[in-house]
């Protein structure tokens, strides 16, 4: 059983798929998107040790060169995220799938399903497979959240047992792309085409924000490849908020509601039936 | 006589609150109850509680009409045909509930309005009769001025159920509280979260476990008063409540208190309950003269005694102080709880209760949600405010684990983020995992809404803000929910995040 870096596992949640779910935040992410809320999750600890001795109740140290975190002393002020120069976060366990299985088995019956998030859960995926295995027994329905930059379609086995993903595309021009995100989005594109055909989508996200990103250009890029579709495709428009946010796009401010209602009515016109303005 | 004389210079009762009060003066010169030495100790020290039933019982606690039987015949008595018509319907209503008696003196039962309903609007337009219904809720709510009065929905969705959803989002009343029979298999999730979204809005809805709580009776079930689970067209004779927090203080140890201490009081309660039970049946003249007995709309045959306990939370902290341990959080303390329950529940299984021919011959045991000068109670079962457990799902099983015993009525309060507006499917999910576990009953409310739930009935806070300032106020429950809102520091409920 491979082990992988858990950031966190929040047991009740609403916001990452249909009814209530348990969701899983794995560490470290092959993307690094300037509006990146929870900036903390794309990297993977150096040990540098700077938060080390800047935590407020000794909850983490260093062994054998490792930073390590003791959960028990921890007041979850996350400090040491504030202080982390590098994106990371020293507050990881490394999971094996029946492990992380048995935090989600104490929210059953409460739960209809697991939704598995990241960073970058893509990054696993033969962890997905292994844990969607054991949740799938359980009944519990299993949804991927992803940046859509790895190939699904090389994953048949995890595909069988994944219910749905719910998809960001963050921009379509590949120019616009690489400037939010420092990569590239032809496999993101390849990925929209495949999971519709094999009905997996379950909601298609946009970050809003104008000058840093084309929606306008992502939805008609949407409707030409998946054409009549985009009709039962939900389709969720966020307003960019910079909350958690780090660097440059701290300081920029959110979208104007109008801004976000001519979207919506340019969604419409293309035949986005299930729109969803956050 | 000075009692007396302060209810007439009140200016802080309305006239109507003065001549209710006034009769439970008068009737409490009375002395016809036999009650033994040992069981007026067990009153003094507050382990028994009459919940002021008063001293001459001359109606029962809950009367629960069939509704369905008096749409459907009318009333000789009253003078009402069989409506025919919606507006017909309403009407009549209006004139029965006016009739119906309990400890309240307003009817604590309204029935299954979605059912009683549905058939009159077939010719009419949503508009049409949403626009009745608010003429016809609102009479409710400011001529029924006490919030244990209850109305139900379900378990079948329906046009109308809907419809009034709709409208209890706009209006905002207290009165009367509404819940929803929810059976997974019965009420679809679309209906269930419609109901889960207005309580959002209202504190209206509660959901009631219908698989459950409908094997309680041989016939079916209505929800009263705060949430109390009663056989249609019967009711309750009489409510008493073991205080278990006020027993415990009496206990040398806790073996005094399962051994000796308990059982005593008990016995006690139960003859207290059966010498109630035999003034109204056999002495009172009720069920002889009233017109729903007459006209069958209630059945002496369908009432039952409810044997209310409460303050189980800090009976068990009291006797189990010495090693720190708290019921809620710690194994033993909950397995003496459970322990407590279990021969409560032992007891009533034996004890003979006279007259309750539908119980069996036996008193159903009841979570009583306490009284506004309880101090330090906690309600029935539930873990004390401000001491819930972190997680939600520990709380629902702990709910769960003592609802199991309790047969008319138990039930939980959750206050919740505003958030779970977004996703009343969320909220579904973790009521259908809690039904599944055995939670009988639950109801939710917004943390910022102005409705809010004391320990079972609806009170605003608005109003009761004016109650505090001395003015006086339209709802009876307002002077109850809002000493015992401040008292048992209800705005600390901890707020459920979904």
């Amino acid at each position: 059983m491979i082990k992988v870096p858990v950031n966190k596992i929040i047991p009740l949640s609403i916001v990452d798929g249909p009814g209530n779910r348990t969701s899983v935040f794995l560490q470290s992410c092959n993307i690094h998107c300037g509006y990146c809320h929870n900036p903390e999750t794309q990297k993977m600890c150096i040990n540098c040790g700077i938060c080390v001795k800047e935590c407020p109740t000794q909850a983490l140290y260093v062994e054998n060169g490792n930073v390590k975190w003791d959960s028990t002393r921890c007041v979850q002020c996350d400090h040491c995220i504030a202080v982390c120069p590098n994106h990371a976060s020293p507050k990881i366990m490394w999971m094996s799938a029946p492990e992380v299985f048995e935090e989600i088995q104490k929210n059953i019956p409460f739960i209809r399903g697991i939704t598995l998030s990241g960073g970058e859960c893509m990054l696993y995926p033969q962890f997905l497979t292994e844990l969607f295995t054991l949740a799938k027994q359980n009944g519990l329905s299993c949804f991927i959240d992803s940046n859509g930059t790895i190939d699904f379609e090389n994953y048949p086995e995890l595909m069988e047992i994944c219910d749905k993903v719910m998809l960001d595309i963050k921009s379509w021009d590949v120019e616009v792309y690489r400037q939010l995100t420092g990569y590239e989005n032809d496999i993101v594109k390849k990925n929209l085409s495949y999971l519709v055909k094999r009905e997996k989508i379950e909601e298609i996200r946009i970050v809003c924000l104008p000058e840093k990103v084309d929606v306008e250009a992502v939805l008609n890029g949407i409707k030409e490849t998946i054409k009549e579709k985009v009709k039962d495709t939900k389709l969720k428009l966020i307003t960019f908020r910079n909350f958690g946010v780090k660097g440059e796009f701290s300081t920029l401010s959110s979208p104007t509601p109008e801004y976000m209602e001519k979207l919506r009515k340019k969604a419409e016109g293309l035949g986005f039936e299930k729109i969803i303005v956050t | 006589m000075n009692e007396i004389l302060d209810i007439i210079t009140s200016q802080a009762l309305t006239y109507e609150q003065k001549v209710v009060s006034l009769a439970h003066a008068a009737e409490d010169t009375l002395d016809v109850l036999n009650v033994p030495e040992r069981t007026k100790y067990f009153m003094e020290k507050g382990a028994i509680n009459n919940l002021f039933e008063g001293n001459a019982p001359y109606r029962p606690r809950y009367v629960m009409p069939d509704y369905e039987k008096y749409v459907k015949n009318g009333s000789k008595f009253l003078g009402v045909e069989p409506p025919q018509t919606f507006d017909e319907l309403l009407t009549s209503l209006q004139i029965i509930y006016h009739h119906v008696p309990s400890i309240t003196s307003f009817p604590v039962y309204l029935g299954n309005l979605d059912k009683l309903m549905d058939p009159f609007i077939t010719d009419l337009s949503d508009e049409e009769v949403k626009k009745k219904l608010k003429l016809f809720l609102n009479f409710l709510d400011r001529t029924i001025t006490d919030s244990f009065c209850h109305a139900n929905l379900g378990p079948e969705d329906s046009r109308a159920g809907r419809l009034i959803l709709e409208v209890e989002r706009e209006l905002q009343n207290p009165v009367p509280n509404f819940t929803i029979k929810y059976d997974p298999d019965i009420t679809p999730d679309s209906y269930a979260e419609e109901a889960i979204y207005t309580s959002l809005f209202c504190a209206n809805p509660a959901i009631c476990n219908h698989k459950l709580n409908s094997e309680v009776y041989p016939s079916d079930y209505g929800i009263s008063s705060c949430y109390n689970i009663l056989p249609i067209g019967g009711g309750s004779f009489t409510l008493t409540r073991l205080t278990l927090t006020e027993l415990a203080k009496l206990a040398e140890s806790k073996e005094h208190f399962l051994n000796e201490l308990l059982p005593e009081c008990m016995e006690a309660m139960g003859n207290y309950m059966n010498e109630r039970v035999s003034f109204l049946v056999e002495k009172s003249g009720f069920f002889e003269s009233s017109f729903l007995v007459k006209e069958g709309l209630i059945d002496p045959g369908k009432f039952v005694g409810m044997y209310g306990i409460t303050g189980l939370a800090e009976c068990v902290n009291t006797l189990l102080k010495d090693g720190g341990k708290r019921y809620g959080h710690d194994a033993e303390a909950d397995a003496l709880g459970e322990e407590i329950m279990n021969r409560i529940d032992a007891f009533l299984s034996e004890f003979p209760a006279v007259h309750s021919v539908i119980s069996n011959g036996r008193f159903l045991s009841h979570a009583q949600v306490g009284l506004d000068s309880d101090n330090g109670i906690t309600s029935g079962v539930r873990i004390p405010v401000g001491d819930e457990p972190d997680s939600f799902y520990d709380h629902l099983r702990h709910s769960a684990r003592f609802h199991k015993t309790i047969k008319t009525g138990v039930g939980d309060i959750f206050s919740m983020e505003t958030t779970a507006r977004n996703n009343p499917a969320a909220v579904l999910d973790i009521v259908k995992g809690a039904f599944k576990l055995g939670v009988k009953y639950l109801s939710f409310y917004e943390k910022n809404e102005d409705l809010v739930r004391i320990t079972g009935y609806l009170v605003k806070k608005s109003e009761m803000e004016k109650y505090k300032r001395g003015e006086a106020v339209i709802q009876n429950t307002t002077q109850l929910g809002a000493p015992n809102y401040d008292r048992n520091r209800l705005a600390e409920r901890k707020v459920r995040t979904v």
